[in-house]
């Protein structure tokens, strides 16, 4: 049993992020990019059928800066083999051509299962792993909270609204999009990453791809209108804290 | 030529329905309503339809991403419209991006507006956890998956009620994936939907130690504690805590939202709030858009002051 997890770089959305003066793309010179928080939950869920059934992981990415980085912790969490996919230079909004590059690298990987993060923050031309499944022929389940391999085939626990889930078994090959993992991701110490560094060492897959003229164009990135033009209270803490009790009583928000 | 065709989330979407009717008109087409299931369905609700295209077979239900991705594809190949519309449901999250590649039509996700202008459309997407919205140009015909956030419970004005049936695409008979069981989620005595008030917990709670701030200005307000989704992924909150998308649709009288970003996901499923106050350290996190009352510092000096007062006060 091989599984590929995808691992993708992006910009890290619990900071601010600036747009920059032509409105055409975030500053990407101060922004840090870290692994996509679904690609971190998928890679989790990969070693632990790893853990519950001897296969193999292995951590595939796109030619990016701080890929090495990132695949890096991947081996150091528990992947067998890391891999860098090098199809040039990608539209940062292009997940339908990120998605194709990366269909192209796992052909040549043929991995039994492929998991991947159910969504990226900016993946607007569309999710991965759909992209995958048509792309490679094969079934897939998006918005997935959990997978194991039963009888030979990947069961995946698909969750929707509410919290309601269904359990499907997909016939191998398969795909999986990720949303969570069954446990949190593992915590990797800093001298086990550095063993990583010294020993995870990146294979290349070379890939060709180019985006299709019917693509859709991102022309411009602001931030989004207030719905409701929130009251913003200032000053320090205990009279932000009276004047909010103020707010909730005066509401009818407070018990009694 | 000019249709709009709407995927039918398993459960009939009235209120995409209602948000496709406007673009029907800019279109100059039909709004049509593709609907799937193992058995016909209960056309009353499909009224807002100016045609249901219905395709019924056994492996329609319950739901399977691949079954429904063939009928998807199989329905556009047949109707040729302008614009497909999904909702972002889990759904949407399986099938726009499949339906797409199936029929190489263009897409655009996360939609909170969409307009029509000539051959291209215009839509408008929230991204990178809601911080930006993007203005995307796609040329039509295109699949748009549309966010939850945009899509409103309105009156619907009554379509020409015409039905159609569509032929079961072959793949049907030959799929991969099966279907095993249906899990409820289990009650375990939160029931955050009935909650006046909730105290939710975002990232910016940092760790698992520090929910205990926050519980106790949840006991101090008689309000339920509740977390966003990277929290409760990370094992701090249970899953039955969770509000989101994913998790609870809440309506209480109080939503106080500490070191919680506003993603859309989270967003869906606190909006209908009555009165939503959102502390947050970065003043353009977007659950001030959605916030009544905002407050610019760290949580825990504003939870603690929140806290001792209230007990003074009680």
């Amino acid at each position: 049993m091989d599984i590929a997890v995808a691992i993708r770089l992006m910009p890290n959305t619990g900071d601010e992020l600036e747009v920059e003066a032509d409105g055409a793309d975030i500053d990407r010179e101060l922004v840090e990019m870290v692994i996509n928080e679904f690609d971190d939950q998928a890679l989790e869920e990969a070693v632990l059928i790893k853990e519950a059934t001897g296969a193999t992981v292995t951590a595939v990415g796109l030619r990016a800066e701080g890929i090495e980085q990132a695949l890096h912790v991947a081996f150091a969490r528990g992947a067998d083999r890391v891999v860098i996919v090098e199809a040039g230079e990608l539209d940062p909004y292009d997940a339908r051509t990120a998605a194709a590059a990366l269909a192209q690298g796992l052909r040549q990987l043929a991995p039994d299962l492929v998991l991947i993060g159910v969504q990226t923050p900016c993946d607007v031309f569309g999710q991965a792993a759909p992209y995958l499944a048509v792309d490679l022929g094969w079934p897939q389940a998006n918005v997935v909270v959990g997978v194991s391999i039963v009888d030979g085939a990947a069961r995946v626990h698909q969750e929707y609204s509410g919290g309601r889930l269904a359990v499907l078994d997909l016939q191998l090959p398969a795909i999986a999009g990720v949303q969570s993992a069954s446990s949190p991701p593992r915590y990797v110490s800093m001298s086990r990453l550095r063993q990583a560094m010294a020993q995870a060492e990146p294979e290349t897959l070379e890939v060709s791809v180019s985006p299709s003229a019917q693509a859709p164009k991102l022309t411009s990135l602001a931030r989004p209108k207030p719905q409701i033009g929130a009251t913003m209270l200032t000053g320090d803490a205990q009279e932000v804290a009276a004047e909010l009790i103020g707010v909730l009583r005066e509401q009818g928000a407070l018990v009694g | 030529m000019g249709d709009v065709l709407l995927y039918m989330d398993p459960v009939i979407n009235e209120r995409l329905l209602a948000f496709a009717r406007p673009l029907a008109e800019a279109a100059g087409g039909s709004l049509v309503a593709l609907v799937a299931g193992s058995e016909p369905a209960d056309l009353s609700q499909l009224a807002a339809a100016d045609v249901v295209l219905e395709v019924i077979h056994p492996a329609l239900s319950p739901y399977l991403p691949e079954a429904h991705q063939a009928v998807l594809a199989a329905a556009i190949r047949e109707r040729a419209p302008d614009l497909v519309l999904l909702e972002s449901a889990t759904s949407g999250y399986d099938l726009a991006a499949a339906a797409a590649a199936m029929t190489g039509l263009a897409l655009v996700g996360y939609c909170v507006g969409l307009s029509l202008d000539g051959a291209e459309a215009e839509a408008t997407s929230s991204i990178y956890g809601g911080q930006l919205e993007a203005t995307v140009r796609v040329p039509l015909p295109a699949v748009c998956a549309i966010s939850p956030a945009a899509l409103r419970d309105e009156p619907h004005q009554p379509g020409r009620g015409e039905h159609a049936a569509l032929e079961p695409p072959a793949e049907l008979d030959s799929l991969r994936t099966k279907f095993v069981e249906a899990i409820t989620p289990a009650d375990e005595g939160v029931d955050l939907t009935k909650a006046d008030r909730i105290v939710c917990v975002g990232r910016g709670i940092g760790d698992a130690d520090s929910i205990e701030i926050a519980q106790e200005l949840a006991t101090a307000l008689g309000a339920e504690l509740a977390a966003s989704r990277p929290v409760i992924d990370s094992g701090w909150v249970p899953k039955v805590r969770q509000v989101g998308k994913s998790g609870a649709h809440v309506k209480p009288k109080l939503y106080l939202a500490l070191g919680v970003s506003g993603a859309p996901e989270h967003i869906e499923g606190m909006q209908g709030a009555d009165l939503i106050v959102a502390v947050n350290t970065d003043p353009g996190a977007a659950i001030f858009n959605v916030a009544h009352y905002g407050v610019v510092a760290d949580l825990f000096e504003v939870a603690e002051e929140l806290t001792t007062l209230l007990g003074e006060s009680g």
